[in-house]
């Protein structure tokens, strides 16, 4: 047959296009694979590995932590979305379990078992526990919520796509989802006060100290100290997460 | 703006025991009921295809493509709720630019593209391209050049071009039904790898979604085809019914199966859930759940299609009680779904208490929403059924 | 190959080309930078404006109450704690004003309400359904007569100062 001078340029045509494309493709392709084919950026100077601590012998159940938490970071104030709260656990004398958060402590709490029926009651301020292995993040399924290099588990707002997956998963009820901004928010540990050099809010208007927080490979820190000075426990461990919260004086009836 | 919070104020005055603070609101409404439903109709309509194509069931042959169509409106449909549910739909194309690969609802993205490109459009396209050709030269005017494009503008209806189309198609069937498992099965791992829920976390649940999403597919089919014959006022073939509730009738054994073994080694194990699931079992779900999904759509249809097995009355009667059954079918599989994703939310994580349900009857997720993602399928099936009419397709001879 | 294919290949590699395309111009610049997210927003959300302000900053106009404070029982509450976050009224003093409690028994009584899971040496507690209940003769003025709920803490107790 003889040659085609149509077929020879059709034949270029296709295969610039396809050079032109391959590149592209090749690009997409190196982008998300940077850290393993170049190497991996270290950080300028060892970044803290955040952890915090409560203590639940210490907490009076004043409400100022959940207070200062909606104030600092334009939560609503409705009681249906709460970066952090505080419970407070009766345990009767019959062995049954009462639990109550009003407003997620923010107005206190109005005792409601007589004194004769209490075998034991105590406060359990909750927070993110910024978990290690957090499930939040790995469900997440386009990249919106992360663990930052210090540990910080964070949502980026500008690209949730609000599927609410995030909230599914976490085991400790710490997510919810922003009723103006239509994406997942939770506790950032306020890493805009942290990078500041500031404590977050709710620890620094603590009046009983309950509250820390500390960077783990620090031995010298004030939460590496209280890990050591307490036997320490996380919330549900059985289910790996790997939390960063450490309580002092948990109760196992505490979920 | 000025949010409106009495539908939550009103919750709260509902809370049963204790729930999380952030737990008043249910997350996952009536949408993400709707998307393993349309999805398993899907899944479950195109393994009924692929029994006639692939595994040689003759007797389904009135079925094949009537399923394969079936399938194609539904997944059409399929990601609406999904993307109407979301908090930014906007963004949901970062789902396929930057999937998280430790994340199942990644997946959903390629997996959906896949079968629905690669599996659902090119089989029809393969089984419908001689009688495309044939229409594109019989029809005139706009018609002609749709049915053009629809063949790509090739005329080829050579033996040897026609057997490769049908060995194309039966290798795409067969690929097909690992691609209908993994289209719906991962919708049932989203769920069951969520270790935070244990009414969701059972290893069980990718496997309870499948089958119960064969069984709904196998009673839609059966149900539309009963409805088109009669539409087309033609006589139904009762081999093929017959078969088709076999068929559903022997999968509706091992999807009952499967489901009680869940509920058994769970009140066997009577593991830390245990208290508050059976509260959730006996209280908030008795009726979604013991009886629109157990006896209602599944023990009656148990058992009334198994004693059609040893014993089948007139064809009248056997009409009558397949499209009833085919019904009560699919309302249990959709309580299925709605029992696992508004159950598994109605439970506080601390295992301490209760939240409530309330379904709206507008806005995005309310019911007249959701009506309407169910009803648009049957529209554009009916569509396909004009632009692809199946009774006048002409028989391959391979 | 028989045309049809060759032409259904072409219009999946059309597909295909143009779904990389997109994903190229569509994937966020720092994507990826430290992991599987937008590197920027780590710094969107460091440089968030801080809405408590601390002690320090309250103390530039109002040391007399600091200094006070400072002394006496409250000395472990921050200003913002009980008056919220102080960013605006810092900036703006005169048209930004913090919250002052004016349902005083209640808000007392968030920490000094008495409560069995609040230890008694941690925090004075009373019960403010009966509190007080005497009368008190150096201050003939406070009028104990009207009903014991209407009777602000702070017409004793100087929140400042609590215990003298």
């Amino acid at each position: 047959m003889a040659i085609n001078k149509d077929n020879t340029n059709r034949r270029k045509f296709l295969i610039n296009s396809g050079a032109i494309l391959g590149g592209v493709f090749a690009t997409t392709l190196i982008k998300p694979f940077n850290a393993v084919i170049f190497a991996a950026e270290e950080p300028k100077k060892a970044l803290p590995w955040y952890g915090v601590g409560i203590d639940i012998e210490k907490c009076i159940g004043c409400g100022r932590c959940a207070n200062a938490c909606k104030n600092e970071n334009d939560v609503p104030r409705e009681p249906f979305f709460f970066r952090n709260w505080v419970e407070q656990y009766t345990i009767k004398n019959d062995g049954s379990i009462k639990v109550e958060s009003p407003n997620g402590g923010i107005d206190g709490f109005k005792q409601s078992v007589p004194d004769e029926e209490i075998f034991k009651t105590f406060f359990v301020p909750k927070m993110c526990n910024h978990c290690a292995k957090s499930p939040c993040e790995e469900v997440c399924p386009v990249g919106a919520t992360f663990r930052s290099p210090e540990g910080v588990v964070m949502i980026d707002v500008k690209y949730c796509i609000g599927c609410r997956y995030c909230i599914q998963a976490c085991p400790y009820g710490c997510r919810y989802m922003h009723p103006v901004k239509n994406v997942a928010d939770k506790c950032t540990l306020c890493y805009h006060r942290l990078k500041k050099g500031l404590d977050p809010a709710c620890m620094a208007n603590c009046p009983t100290g309950a509250r820390i927080y500390g960077d783990l490979h620090d031995k010298k820190s004030a939460l590496v100290k209280f890990l050591k000075d307490h036997n320490c426990m996380v919330l549900k461990p059985q289910l790996n997460t790997r939390p960063k919260l450490y309580y002092n004086a948990l109760a196992q009836e505490v979920r | 703006m000025v949010h409106d919070y009495s539908a939550l104020y009103q919750a709260l005055t509902k809370v049963d025991g204790y729930i999380y603070p952030n737990e008043i609101e249910l997350n996952w409404s009536i949408l993400i009921v709707l998307y393993p439903y349309i999805t398993g109709l899907v899944a479950g309509a195109f393994i009924l295809a692929s029994l006639e194509r692939v595994f040689k069931v003759k007797a389904l042959k009135p079925t094949y493509v009537l399923s394969l169509l079936t399938a194609l409106s539904f997944l059409l449909v399929a990601t609406m709720p999904l993307i109407s549910h979301l908090g930014q739909p906007q963004r949901f194309y970062e789902i396929m630019i930057t999937p998280h690969s430790s994340s199942p609802m990644a997946i959903f993205g390629f997996v959906y593209l896949w079968y629905l490109m690669v599996v659902l459009l090119l089989e029809i396209w393969f089984d419908y391209r001689k009688d495309m050709v044939r229409w594109a030269n019989e029809k005139k005017g706009v018609m002609r050049v749709v049915y053009r494009i629809l063949t790509l503008g090739v005329n080829d209806v050579s033996p040897r071009a026609l057997k490769l189309d049908e060995k194309i198609g039966y290798a795409i069937t067969v690929i097909g039904i690992p691609s209908a498992f993994l289209l719906h099965g991962y919708v049932g791992f989203i769920f069951g790898s969520i270790k935070a829920n244990p009414w969701w976390s059972t290893v069980l649940m990718p496997v309870i979604f499948l089958f119960s999403a064969m069984v709904s597919g196998i009673a839609l089919v059966l149900f539309i085809y009963m409805v088109l014959t009669w539409v087309r006022r033609q006589k139904l073939d009762f081999l093929c019914l017959d078969t088709v509730a076999k068929y559903l009738f022997y999968i509706l054994i091992l999807d009952f199966t499967l489901e009680s073994l869940d509920q058994i080694h769970r009140f066997y194990a009577a593991e830390e859930s245990f208290e508050i699931i059976s509260l959730l079992v006996s209280g908030k779900l008795d009726i979604t759940l013991i009886l629109m999904q157990v006896t209602i759509g599944t023990l009656i249809p148990l058992i009334t299609l198994g004693i059609l097995q040893f014993y089948k009355p007139k064809e009248q009667i056997r009409k009558f009680i397949y499209f009833i059954l085919s019904i009560m079918v699919l309302i249990g599989i959709f309580f299925m779904r709605w029992n696992v994703v508004i159950g598994g939310q109605l439970f506080s994580k601390s295992f301490y208490g209760f939240t409530s349900f309330k379904l709206a009857l507008i806005g995005r997720e309310g019911f007249l929403m959701a009506s309407i993602w169910i009803i648009v399928p049957f529209l554009i099936l009916a569509f396909l059924l004009w632009l692809l009419p199946p009774w006048k397709k002409t028989e391959s001879d391979f | 190959m028989p045309l049809h294919i060759k032409r259904l290949i072409l219009v999946f590699a059309l597909f295909i080309a143009l779904f990389l395309v997109l994903r190229h111009f569509l994937v966020p610049e720092s994507f990826g930078q430290y992991g599987h997210y937008r590197g920027k927003a780590l710094e969107e959300i460091a440089s968030r404006e801080v809405h408590h302000v601390g002690v320090n900053a309250c103390a530039s106009c109002h040391d007399t109450i600091v200094n006070l404070k400072a002394s006496g029982l409250h000395e472990t509450l921050t200003c913002e704690g009980c008056h919220g976050a102080g960013y605006l009224h810092v900036k703006s003093p005169k048209t930004e004003k913090l919250f002052i409690p004016t349902k005083v028994r209640d808000f007392c009584g968030v920490c000094h309400q008495k409560n069995a899971a609040r230890g008694k040496d941690q925090v004075k507690q009373i019960d403010l359904k009966l509190h007080p209940v005497h009368v008190i003769p150096q201050h003939p003025n406070v009028n104990l007569n009207r009903p014991k709920n209407e009777i602000k803490c702070t017409e004793c107790h100087n929140p400042h100062e609590p215990w003298q």
